[in-house]
């Protein structure tokens, strides 16, 4: 199931709004097609970054794939308990396995999103 | 090695697969599965008790007549002629530079009887390279479609089988096999694997392919075993360093390079063979350059193609890298200049444009309890 409280790049991140903070992270079929995640590459707290920026890196044990951010703005957290259990993204992808909080410029996230009925379209295409 | 997905090939064993809910790669022209429950869980079962493989991509070229034994003595590094019936040999296919156009298993049937097991991708090559070069009296046919060949391996792959067959497996010593019945099929079982632990390679015909997958995983339920896909069959050979042909040995490096020197035969008995000449002089005064392990120091994967640099100077690139799962570890090898190849020698990995830390280490990475 994808969550609705959310929205979705192509891309397969997911960012979640509250107030002027987004929590951003992979989506479930994301983790899936990845497989077992070993490695994250985050950025630093204070660090600027915009809407569709790359901001770090996902390694699974097969795979490489680069994480995009579907917010602008500072990013005012990261989540450093990754570093020690990246396994989280594969077991919690919409909760402990979030990957940066980001405090959102005005105006954001823009309208290029998609919701949950949208992201689910997107992900059946791509698996065919 | 990637295909088009329309003109990949399926083994028998590919709507099992599919049940089992495996993720489909392509590798080698072949659609492979590339994992099932996940690779790391596979890894470990291997490791700790047993996994099951579907390998039926390999090649089978057969090699009979009065002069395949001379013949084999010719194209292959390795002597022939130490072979009994019943026994197989690893070896590889020199080309004249001292290079493998492939690396091999080679079974004696019969003392005019061999089989070789190739890689799925160089069956072709092979084939033309052998005809080219097979004297009268001597037959290389391609047999890839008659098997299907199954894996079974990891520590308790001897008392799994041993369940569904009336050959003593105590007595089948690693790299021979024996013709058998498993499960009422006919089936032949090689002592051979490509994982690092002890195991079984399982030659059987294609329709019955899938019956004997069947019978084998339920009889090896309760002691742990688990379809295994490609990924965790890589992961599992890195770790125990065994070379995969394409990535840490092709045609451009030397067996002695790739620090397969030991599959490399100078006995007088096996006489001249494609490359000797090369090789045996490597073999004597050492070769430029050689296939290291190695493990990241500093955080990062190496992954194949990655840039490495000894100091300054660039040195090759990564040939095999990955996190190690049982090892819980990040490592890969590397071809390094000889003399800067010792273990303990420090360098670096470009990992997307940050030079990260690593050092030569011992290998194999692993070694399984004796």
């Amino acid at each position: 199931m994808v969550p609705n409280d959310r929205r979705y790049t192509k891309e397969h991140e997911w960012v979640k709004v509250d107030g002027d903070r987004g929590t951003v992270g992979i989506t479930d079929f994301a983790q899936k097609q990845l497989g077992d995640v070993v490695f994250l590459e985050l950025p630093e707290k204070g660090r600027r970054i915009k809407a569709h920026e790359r901001f770090g890196t996902v390694e699974s044990v097969k795979a490489v794939s680069e994480l995009f951010s579907p917010v602008g703005g500072e990013i005012a957290e990261v989540n450093t308990a990754l570093a020690e259990k990246p396994e989280t993204v594969n077991a919690d992808p919409y909760g402990a396995g979030w990957m940066i909080r980001v405090k959102l410029d005005p105006g954001q996230p823009a309208g290029d999103l998609m919701d949950a009925r949208q992201y689910s379209d997107h992900v059946a295409k791509e698996a065919k | 090695m990637e295909t088009a997905v329309g003109t990949l090939r399926k083994t028998p064993l590919n709507p099992v697969h599919r049940e089992l809910g495996a993720k489909m790669v392509a590798f080698g022209g072949w659609e492979m599965p590339v994992e099932y429950s996940g690779l790391i869980a596979e890894h470990m079962a291997v490791r700790s008790a047993a996994g099951l493989f579907d390998v039926s991509h390999m090649g089978e070229l057969e090699v009979e007549g009065p002069g395949a034994l001379a013949f084999l003595q010719r194209v292959t590094s390795n002597n022939v002629g130490k072979l009994t019936d019943g026994q197989a040999q690893y070896s590889a296919l020199p080309l004249p530079n001292g290079a493998p156009a492939d690396d091999v298993i080679v079974y004696r049937r019969g003392g005019e009887r061999f089989l070789l097991v190739v890689n799925a991708g160089n069956v072709e090559k092979d084939l033309r390279w052998l005809e080219e070069q097979a004297p009268a009296g001597c037959a290389v046919r391609n047999k890839s479609d008659d098997y299907a060949l199954i894996a079974l391996q990891g520590p308790k792959s001897p008392q799994i089988l041993q369940g569904l067959t009336s050959v003593d497996l105590s007595a089948l010593r690693y790299y021979h096999f024996a013709e058998a019945e498993v499960a009422a099929h006919p089936v032949t079982i090689a002592r051979t694997g490509y994982t690092g632990e002890d195991g079984f390679e399982l030659f059987v015909a294609p329709d019955r392919a899938a019956d004997l997958w069947r019978r084998l995983l339920d009889a090896g339920k309760e002691a742990g075993l688990v379809p295994a896909g490609l990924g965790a069959r890589d992961t599992l050979r890195l770790e125990a360093k065994m070379c995969l042909y394409g990535n840490d040995m092709d045609e451009t490096t030397t067996l002695v390079e790739a620090g397969l020197g030991w599959i490399v035969s100078l006995d007088e008995a096996k006489g001249d063979f494609v490359g000797r000449g090369v090789l045996e002089a490597q073999k004597k005064e050492g070769a430029p350059r050689k296939l290291v392990g190695f493990e990241m120091v500093d955080r990062g994967i190496a992954r194949h193609g990655y840039p490495v640099y000894v100091g300054d100077e660039p040195a090759g690139s990564v040939t095999s890298g990955s996190y190690a799962p049982f090892l819980q570890k990040n490592i890969g090898l590397c071809y390094l200049p000889t003399a800067r190849a010792g273990v303990g020698t420090a360098f670096h990995v470009d990992i997307r444009g940050r030079r990260v830390a690593a050092r030569v280490v011992p290998t194999p990475f692993y070694k399984r309890p004796q």
